[in-house]
């Protein structure tokens, strides 16, 4: 008996195309004594936001987490929070 | 020759005149090793996100001068030796930081403005 499977095909809901907002934008550096920008681009407990979320190129995300790393260390930024936002 | 920005934290408990003497002595620091320096700011007390051998605020104070590397391990010799320093963090810039921290000084050039992220951020998605 053939079980009915199309229940386990996911709904493939329509996803934007993901950009790198670095590159749209045109911004060529990532300042890490900005704490509200890069308060942008960490999540609510304080974690660097995923390329897969985000969509921004390798590149600029290694100078993203660089430059966040830099602020943690200044505590511009907190290594943990909880309601960061 | 290349660029250094040097940003770092004195101890709330200083006075007004302590904390401009201390920042003295580190130009002093800069100057007597043959640094040129580009920029100075304060950003005065501020609060810090977690805390530093029991302080949770901090005067932050920020240097960018153009020097040799050699300068750089004197500055950060002082740095370790004074105790009033909570934390210091010396990074070398690129032409894009460099660019970055001119066009963020007079951003009344109209050099390439959207450069800075300072402006808010609806002209930016």
């Amino acid at each position: 008996m053939i079980s009915n499977s199309f229940a386990a095909i996911p709904v493939k809901e329509e996803t934007r195309k993901k950009y790198c907002r670095f590159q749209k934008s045109g911004i060529k550096y990532i300042d890490y004594k900005d704490p509200d920008f890069l308060l942008r681009l960490v999540n609510e407990q304080g974690k660097i936001l995923p390329r897969r979320l985000t969509g921004t190129s390798l590149k600029y995300q290694r100078k993203v987490s660089q430059a966040i790393k830099r602020a943690r260390h200044l505590a511009l930024l907190p290594y943990v929070a909880d309601g960061l936002k | 020759m290349n660029q250094y920005e040097t940003v770092f934290i004195l101890t709330p408990v200083l006075t007004e005149e302590m904390v401009v003497e201390a920042v003295g002595k580190f130009r002093q620091v800069l100057e007597v090793n043959g640094a040129e320096l580009v920029h100075q700011e304060s950003w005065g007390l501020k609060q810090m996100a977690y805390t530093i051998r029991k302080k949770s605020s901090g005067f932050y104070h920020l240097f960018e001068f153009k020097g040799d590397a050699s300068l750089v391990d004197k500055l950060e010799l002082e740095f370790r030796r004074d105790e009033r320093i909570l934390r210091f963090l010396t990074v070398s810039l690129d032409k894009h930081a460099v660019l970055y921290n001119q066009s963020r000084r007079n951003p009344e050039r109209k050099s390439r403005s959207k450069q800075t992220q300072t402006e808010p951020a609806h002209d930016q998605q």
